[in-house]
């Protein structure tokens, strides 16, 4: 099992999930996340008072995955997610060693 | 410019002058003469009306309007502490204005101050009445005192915001009690308390030290924006610095609590400003279409002049502009035409950008929410700029010379009343000036000012006042 970590831009979060669902991944975990990269911040300007916010707003999507579908996970986050300018993210591919549903006690593949 | 009754003498004469005052209508009612001399005048139901319902637009300004606007340029930790000052000073002032306010503020006494004989409104009731600017014509006194009222609760809670996020709750009532005592009640006697229309001629020298003078302030630019802005600026130079700052960003919490603050003060600014007519009359409108177009122009070219040098126009920016022209046009808004008025607007916000983003800056002090940027200097720009927009040469409606019965329009010297009105500014900045800095000291040596470094780091909401603005 894979665990795939991808931040986004967050307006992309809707496309993403429907080309993984498409996919046949039948759950995901998304968090609201601020940081910084290539992208660098913003100016704001308030009066006179000048603030650079070098943290930019992402979307963080955590989805655990079998083997043989991780790579076309990955590759389908890389093209939906994908606005060819500066800040579109990065995708992190994690081992999974263990994995259990909480209501019935199944484990691994059969869990997810 | 606001008269204050002085009835009691002279009431026999009223009727008479009145009827001098109207000659066309003298023969007709001659019979009647000998009758409604000794009548008292009757306020008219119109201008008591439009009086009430301006002190309720003034309230308005403070509680919400100025309130929302401060609270939305501090941080979210600082939000109540802003709102609770603010709410507070307004209930605090009502209270001393009918105590001695009103009293030292409106009663005859030195060129620099009234007396006492009215304090805690002895001698007023429903039936005795108030002066206004014309022969004859005169309000239910209550009606002058509610007025009035609602001004001396605004002018402190003004200076709130150049050391908003780091006052003391205890110091800041403290500070303001005795802020309208010894600076804001005395510079309102000397700016705006004379005898009357029909009392001037007959006691000579019956004003305040500045109304004497000559200065022309219809509204309130010297005795509000003025003295409120420099004492904003002595305080800020006294407290300090916030904790952090150039250091650490402090971005307005909500810019929509601040737009709907900045047009609440825009709506109730023409209770502020045309009310301060104290009739329904021509003069009034021509105040209040003053007040809409300066304040319009000051929004635009606060905006143009983002647009060129940031190259963005921002919200905060606009409704900057508008206060800084709603603070220009006050002291001319009953005399300039509504041209001068624009050009008045259009000419202040640059001054006021000028001072909030450049001279500000190099300076260092910390004025959280620029009241003295605003306030002050808009003040200035509108006190100097009433006495040329004043000229009737300009359209203006000049001045009128109430030593002869009736009042007639007196004759105009433009270099003159500039020079009066910038001795008028002068003398404001520093009878605030001085008596600020003398009240910081006396409250910061016994209950304080600032308080410790650990509640303003927490915020002043939980640390002073135990609460949050928002649970969510």
């Amino acid at each position: 099992m894979k665990l795939v970590i991808a931040i986004i831009k967050p307006f992309k979060l809707d496309e993403v999930r429907d080309a993984l669902s498409g996919l046949g991944v039948a759950g995901m975990t998304v968090t609201e996340v601020k940081g910084f990269g290539r992208q660098k911040g913003q100016t704001e300007i308030y009066r006179g008072a000048e603030y650079s916010t070098n943290m930019v707003p992402k979307i963080k999507i955590e989805v655990v995955t079998t083997n043989d579908l991780a790579d076309r996970v990955v590759e389908t986050i890389q093209q939906s997610a994908n606005t060819g300018a500066i800040g579109d993210g990065k995708i992190f591919v994690l081992d999974v060693g263990q994995a259990v549903r909480i209501r019935t006690g199944e484990t691994d593949e059969t869990a997810l | 410019m606001k008269p204050l009754m002085k009835l009691g003498a002279g009431l026999g004469t009223l009727g008479a002058l009145t009827l001098t005052a109207m000659p066309a209508w003298a023969q007709e009612a001659a019979a009647a003469a000998t009758e409604a001399a000794a009548a008292v005048p009757v306020p008219d139901k119109g201008d008591t009306t439009w009086m009430l319902t301006s002190s309720v637009l003034v309230l308005m300004m403070a509680v919400p309007g100025l309130a929302l606007f401060y609270g939305g340029l501090v941080r979210t930790k600082n939000m109540l502490s802003v709102l609770t000052q603010v709410f507070m000073i307004v209930c605090i002032a009502a209270l001393i204005w009918v105590g001695w306010g009103y009293s030292l503020s409106f009663t005859s006494g030195n060129p620099f101050i009234g007396g006492l004989s009215k304090a805690f409104l002895q001698g007023v009731d429903g039936t005795t009445l108030a002066a206004t600017f014309s022969n004859g014509v005169y309000l239910p006194e209550y009606a002058f005192v509610i007025f009035q009222m609602t001004f001396a609760c605004i002018t402190p809670g003004l200076i709130v915001g150049a050391f908003a996020e780091r006052v003391k709750f205890s110091g800041l009532m403290l500070f303001s009690a005795l802020w309208l005592t010894v600076v804001y009640f005395p510079i309102a006697h000397m700016v705006w308390y004379w005898a009357g229309p029909d009392f001037l001629p007959t006691t000579p020298g019956d004003y305040g030290l500045l109304w004497g003078w000559g200065a022309l302030d219809f509204a309130g630019g010297t005795v509000v924006h003025i003295n409120a802005g420099i004492a904003g600026l002595v305080g800020c130079l006294m407290i300090g610095k916030r904790i952090g700052f150039g250091k650490e960003p402090m971005p307005p919490h909500s810019l929509v609590m601040t737009m709907i603050g900045a047009s609440l003060l825009w709506v109730g600014w023409f209770g502020f400003n045309a009310g301060s007519n104290l009739e329904a009359n021509g003069v009034t409108a021509v105040a209040f279409i003053n007040t809409f177009v300066a304040t319009a122009a000051a929004a635009l070219s606060w905006l143009l002049v983002e647009q060129v040098i940031k190259g963005k126009p921002s919200l905060l920016g606009a409704v900057t502009g508008a206060v800084a022209g709603l603070v220009a046009v006050t002291p001319a808004s009953g005399f300039a035409a509504p041209m001068g008025a624009i050009i008045l607007g259009l000419v202040v916000s640059p001054v006021c950008f000028l001072f909030v983003t450049t001279i500000k800056n190099k300076l260092g002090y910390d004025d959280s929410l620029d009241v003295f940027g605003v306030h002050c200097i808009g003040g200035i720009i509108g006190a100097i700029g009433t006495g040329i927009l004043a000229d009737p040469a300009l359209g203006g409606q000049g001045f009128f010379d109430y030593t002869v019965m009736p009042a007639v329009v007196g004759t105009y010297d433009m270099a003159g009343q500039v020079i009066t009105q910038i001795k008028a500014v002068g003398v404001t900045l520093l009878w605030s000036g001085i008596g600020s800095a003398i009240l910081f000291f006396i409250v910061d040596k016994t209950l304080g000012l600032r308080p410790s470094a650990e509640a303003e780091r927490e915020g002043l909401d939980l640390a002073e006042h135990g609460e949050r603005a928002y649970n969510y």
